[in-house]
């Protein structure tokens, strides 16, 4: 089983349209930054056959130290949450083939 | 941000490819996590985050409306966690103490 990482999408990039590998890395690099941008502003985004990624605003509560069981404050945060569309469970539960998966 | 406004967002970014591009760019990037992530395997991208799959067990469900119980049967699902480059980025909005306050407590022990 294997990991796809940074190098293995720049590839994709470069299958779909040919672009260097220089360039399709620095494209990967424009996408992600672009996606973390919008969401460090607090921003949705809702990619369609993939999933949504939002941000939530969680609030102040108590947490506790597990080892000593002191209380400790857990001050507000905000935490990002992903929410896999239909298409993408479905192909994650079932095991779809390789570019049978179009989005 | 819809998956559109990113394709505009990212043409804008490089006039020199076309929005054809871009829009097989972006439908390449995506579906090639979906095809990884189909096969069981991880999707890792420092600094902005990981998918994994993760197996859910059958176990006894109850239809909320008639309190019925139904079988659940196994699946797959699909997970994502935030990497940390990313998780401070969305926090840095929030006071410099706060976040640093907050994430202090989860130094060990990451809930996976």
């Amino acid at each position: 089983m294997g990991t796809l990482t940074r190098a293995g999408l720049a590839e994709s990039i470069y299958a779909a349209v040919g672009l260097s590998r220089n360039e399709s890395a620095a494209l990967l690099e424009s996408v992600l930054d672009r996606m973390k941008t919008a969401l460090a502003e607090g921003d949705s985004i809702k990619i369609s056959g993939f999933g949504t990624f939002s941000v939530r605003q969680k609030g102040r509560r108590i947490g506790r130290n597990p080892k000593t069981g002191d209380e400790v404050p857990i001050l507000p945060r905000r935490v990002l949450i992903f929410r896999a569309s239909q298409i993408l469970r479905e192909a994650v539960d079932h095991g779809v083939p390789d570019g049978a998966v179009r989005s | 941000m819809t998956r559109s406004e990113l394709i505009t967002a990212l043409a804008a970014d490089h006039p020199h490819l076309t929005l054809a591009d871009v829009e097989r760019i972006v439908s390449a990037l995506f579906d090639e996590m979906t095809a990884s992530l189909a096969r069981g395997d991880r999707v890792e991208l420092r600094g902005f985050g990981a998918f994994s799959v993760k197996r859910r067990q059958a176990r006894a469900g109850r239809n909320p409306r008639t309190g019925e119980t139904v079988d659940v049967t196994e699946k797959t699902v699909p997970f994502f966690r935030a990497g940390r480059e990313l998780r401070e980025m969305i926090n840095a909005g929030m006071a410099v103490a706060e976040v640093a306050a907050s994430e202090a407590p989860k130094r060990k022990g990451i809930k996976r």
